[in-house]
């Protein structure tokens, strides 16, 4: 499991550090990019300034993306600080254009990196893609520069992300949040957001996902001890617990329901129904 | 009581289709009255160290090359250890398969016995009971066993219902000069052919044992002709042992057991072993003076490794292929002194284990593309047992008293970061590290009336969960078809017992009612738990051991010899065997109503003998354990054994046949109901060069 606040906070104390998420034990220089350890996914340049936008992973994947961002003004060589950032990923399809959830993008404790996520629904292909905004202010001038991007279904091919029409004939996007599965009983967290109209993703508080993780290699044999993922206001995030008995394909199999305890998506799994229609994926 | 489980077997054989054998059954019955087969004449009744015969004990004495010239009674001198032991009044054996039965003693096996080779502690790296440790061992080596009941059997370790010490076999620094012997054994039931031989070189300074035996066995055939697949087994057994005296009774002397077992079918069982394998070797140090008045005093440092890799890739079709090894490594001492004037008899002993046991197991998805599924099933559990044993037998006139004690401080520690978070999935505060301790007393009278001897003892003991009872994880049983998962915070189980044993000893005839009593609280067991999933597939449910509030076991058996002539004696065993929890719920594996029979005929270099033996309907059974009522049964055995001279060299030829009206049948110890063997001829060939 990974905690980007700790490795955050280790970086800022930046003397060398080794990320939880990755084995890399090459020293690294004390002002060295803080985000070293982390991929940059894509620069764009405008304004005389390089937006570099980083991440754990290695490009732009459907679901949660975690992204790191610094402004690098090439004139004075330097990172700036302060600077108020908003962005919009948007899909141009061949039919119509929409975005994403995403949240905002806040300041971390390293005063040049900002950071924030977002859930892609789908992947770009030949023709249709995905553009990244970003609108941004630095000493009362407002800039902006936008890029395409390539947006790619994980490598794994499990599922990390659920876009549905409720009961309630909304539309739901539901991801799970980045984890190092384990066998243990493993934080388990996932962002839940309704689609108000193409441009508009607002997070929704206070339903619950119940979870029942499964082996269909096995019997699709449960585990024990897990907790259903509730919200939780300070992260803004559904948060429970995943337990997990051994390695291999697991198939989470979820239920989404809202404060009246109304099931809006997923079905109980039993005997003669081996699977919710709403579910995630991991395999380790 | 006695008349009761006397009449009961006669009824039920009547009313069993097999009808020819049951008439020779009742026939015999009515002669023999009621029997053990093999037992009687590997029991040699003599106390340890020739003391009062104070300790309702067993040993039962192992076919060698040398001991099978002198106790050429022997019904079959190559046949397993297995064999051995179940022929023995005191110990039963459970099958799950023809190779590596697992000892029960009082109706309790491995995790509630002290079950050593010389005293040394090994445990079986298999999460199944699939090699029990008398697997490690082979008849070529052994010399005798000696079995203790209950708190008895404390001087090699911490036991609830007793003890199996191996003893190995040495020359010892008699004056043997150099010993050889080749040894041949076939049998029928499932073409075995076993093949042994030793060389020894012993004098007053030092000797050297080597032996070596190899067994191969294809699946064996069950009366009637059925073939038992995956019943076939192979292996090998090397051992040396070598001594130096160095003058003056001080003596060292060092050991080593290389066995393998390799394509081992259990066809009980849904998976088999490709190899079983274990390294076991001690150095001890014998001197005869000590300390101020103390004697006899012995250390030994032993270490032995087991490696156990089970597997299903013979088997045609299984829901999910699997891998499963495990291993054990136990490094071990002890140090003993005894001291001793009139009226005492005191033994010292300070021992202590130091036992790795990890397990694991993997299981590959049917989609290629799916990763392996992996987990641990034992998690590197880390036992370290430190104990201390007093005992002392004192005499008073006719009578004497055996004190005993043991106590004992026993660590787990979880060695592995993996293990420890599986099981914290279900025992989310479980602490890495935890100490238990162990204690036990007994006391034990015999005193004697002339013929009239009179044995009774009350004694308490506990001890500490099993790995598998406290740390298993997801560890599928297939008798009754469970998950099992362990528990750390199991207390420990203890037991309080009393026995007694009144016999009649008299020039040609003995006859003895001995009974004991185990009053066990917190007795472990694993119980049904309805909110957990299963894994195995096909499964049906998940059991979590737990502690009972009570249980209580008892066992009664009559024992009876009868020398007819100089050259003929007869023998028999009656047992009866009840255990029930606190709900008078049935305990699983109690033996039914049992009874054996032997006639032996021993004059000059040839013997013969003709045995039965038998059991009731198993009235007392556990559905919930995966029991059902097992039928009775009786079957027959004979053999005929001859020794010739050439020169100085001696011949022994032994032919027999078992199950000789190849009964269909199956015990109540035999996992899932696997059928015996049905008739089985064999014939053993021994050579010796003096
Ligand atoms: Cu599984
Ligand atoms: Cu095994």
């Amino acid at each position: 499991m990974k905690t980007i606040k700790l490795s955050l906070a280790a970086l800022i104390l930046s003397v060398t550090f080794t990320s939880c998420t990755k084995d890399n034990d090459d020293p690294i220089v004390v002002e060295e990019n803080p985000l070293a350890d982390y991929n940059m996914l894509t620069t764009l340049k405008a304004n005389s300034h390089s937006l570099e936008v980083y991440s754990d992973q290695d490009q732009f994947t459907i679901g949660y993306n975690e992204l790191f961002i610094r402004i690098k003004d090439e004139a004075a060589d330097s990172y700036v600080s302060d600077a108020d950032i908003s962005w919009m990923p948007v899909m141009h399809m061949t039919e119509m254009m929409h975005s994403c959830p995403k949240s905002e993008v806040s300041k971390t404790e390293n005063v040049s990196v900002y950071k924030g996520y977002s859930i892609f629904q789908m992947p770009g292909n030949a023709d249709e893609y995905w553009e990244l905004t970003f609108d941004y202010t630095i000493d009362g001038q407002a800039y902006n520069a936008t890029e395409r991007i390539e947006v790619t279904a994980p490598v794994d091919g499990k599922k990390k992300v659920n876009s549905f029409m409720g009961s309630d004939d909304t539309r739901y996007i539901l991801a799970m949040m980045p984890m190092d599965p384990e066998v243990k009983v493993n934080d388990f967290s996932a962002v839940l957001f309704k689609m108000e109209d193409m441009m508009t993703f607002p997070i929704v508080e206070d339903y619950k996902v119940t979870i029942d993780p499964r082996m269909p290699g096995m019997g699709n044999h449960s585990s024990p001890n897990n907790e259903d993922l509730n919200y939780d206001a300070a992260s803004k995030a559904y948060k429970g617990k995943l337990s997990l008995t051994m390695t291999g394909y697991w198939k989470i199999n979820l239920k989404l329901m809202n404060a009246d305890d109304e099931v809006l998506k997923g079905e109980t799994v039993s005997e003669e129904n081996e699977s919710s229609s709403l579910f995630f994926e991991i395999e380790f | 009581m006695k008349t009761k489980i006397m009449g009961l077997p006669h009824r039920r054989m009547v009313a069993e289709p097999k009808r020819v054998s049951y008439y020779i059954g009742i026939l015999c019955g009515l002669f023999f009255f009621a029997t053990h087969g093999d037992a009687q004449q590997l029991k040699v009744d003599i106390g340890q160290d020739s003391v009062l015969p104070i300790n309702l004990s067993e040993v039962i004495v192992i076919s060698s090359f040398k001991e099978t010239l002198e106790h050429n009674g022997h019904t079959k001198p190559l046949s397993t250890l297995d064999e051995y032991l179940e022929a023995s009044q005191k110990v039963n054996m459970i099958k799950r398969g023809a190779y590596a039965w697992e000892p029960v003693l009082n109706d309790m096996s491995s995790e509630r016995l002290s079950i050593t080779i010389d005293g040394m502690r090994i445990f079986g790296a298999c999460t199944d009971k699939m090699d029990p440790i008398t697997s490690y061992v082979d008849v070529s080596n052994l010399s005798e066993a000696h079995v203790c009941s209950g708190q008895q059997g404390a001087e090699h370790g911490c036991t609830i219902g007793g003890s199996i010490d191996l003893k190995v076999e040495k020359s010892n620094f008699r004056p043997t000069d150099w010993v050889g012997s080749l040894e041949m054994g076939g049998e029928s039931g499932n073409n075995a052919q076993i093949i042994g031989g030793e060389l020894n070189y012993s004098d007053e300074r030092f000797y050297v044992d080597t032996d070596i035996i190899y067994r191969n066995a294809e699946n064996y055939t069950a009366g009637g002709g059925v073939e038992v697949p995956f019943s076939q087994f192979e292996k090998y057994n090397l051992s040396t042992n070598a001594g130096y005296s160095f003058g003056d009774d001080r003596k060292l002397s060092a050991s080593f057991i290389f066995d393998e077992a390799r394509d081992v079918g259990y066809p009980a069982l849904p998976m088999d072993v490709s190899l079983a394998q274990a390294f076991i070797g001690s150095v001890s140090w014998l001197q005869k003076g000590f300390l101020g008045g103390f004697t006899d005093w012995e250390t030994k440092l032993y270490a032995n490794k087991v490696t156990h890799i089970m597997d299903d890739s013979q088997r045609p079709d299984v829901p999910i292929r699997m891998d499963m090894p495990g291993w054990s490594d136990t490094f071990g001492y002890f140090s003993q002194a005894k001291w001793k004037n009139e009226k005492h008899q005191v033994l010292l002993k300070l021992d202590g284990y130091y036992n790795l046991s990890l397990a694991e197991m993997t299981m590959y998805p049917n989609d290629p593309y799916e990763r392996t599924m992996f987990m641990l099933t034992w998690p590197d559990v880390r036992t370290l047992n430190n104990g201390f044993y007093a005992e002392d037998v004192i005499k008073i006139k006719e009578s004497s008293v055996k004190l005993s004690t043991r106590l004992a401080v026993q660590n787990f520690n979880i060695a592995d970061e993996f293990g420890l978070n599986s099981l914290r999935i279900f025992y989310p505060e479980m602490a890495r590290r935890q100490t238990r301790f162990l204690r036990s007393v007994s006391a034990q009278y015999h005193t004697n009336l002339k013929a009239v001897h009179f044995n009774g003892g009350l004694s308490y003991g506990d001890r500490a969960p099993s790995v598998t009872e406290g740390f298993g994880f997801y560890l599928f049983n297939s008798f009754d078809n469970h998950d099992y998962i362990g528990d750390p915070d199991l207390k420990n189980e203890k037991s309080l017992e009393g026995n007694a044993k009144i016999s009649l000893e008299k020039e040609r005839f003995s006859i003895g009612l001995e009974g004991n009593y185990f009053r066990m609280a917190d007795y472990i067991l694993g119980e049904i738990d309805p909110a957990l999933s299963v894994m195995t597939i096909g499964a049906d449910g998940v059991k979590i051991y737990r502690n009972l509030e009570n249980a209580d076991l008892y066992n009664v058996s009559l024992d009876t010899e009868y020398k007819i002539l100089k050259e003929l004696k007869w023998s028999g065993v009656v047992s009866y065997h009840r255990g029930t929890d606190q709900d008078g719920r049935n305990l699983p594996f109690i033996s039914p109503f049992a009874y054996s029979s032997n006639l032996q005929y021993v004059h000059m270099t040839f013997s013969g003998s003709l045995a039965m033996r038998g059991a009731g309907r198993q009235v007392n059974f556990n559905p919930d354990f995966g029991e059902d009522e097992t039928d009775a049964y009786t079957v027959f055995s004979l053999s005929l054994g001859k020794q010739f001279k050439f020169g100085s060299d001696d011949l022994y030829v032994k032919l027999g046949v078992e199950n000789l009206f190849d009964a269909y049948y199956s015990t109540y110890s035999d996992w899932k109901n696997i059928p015996r063997m049905g008739r089985n001829f064999f014939m053993t060939v021994s050579y010796a060069i003096n």
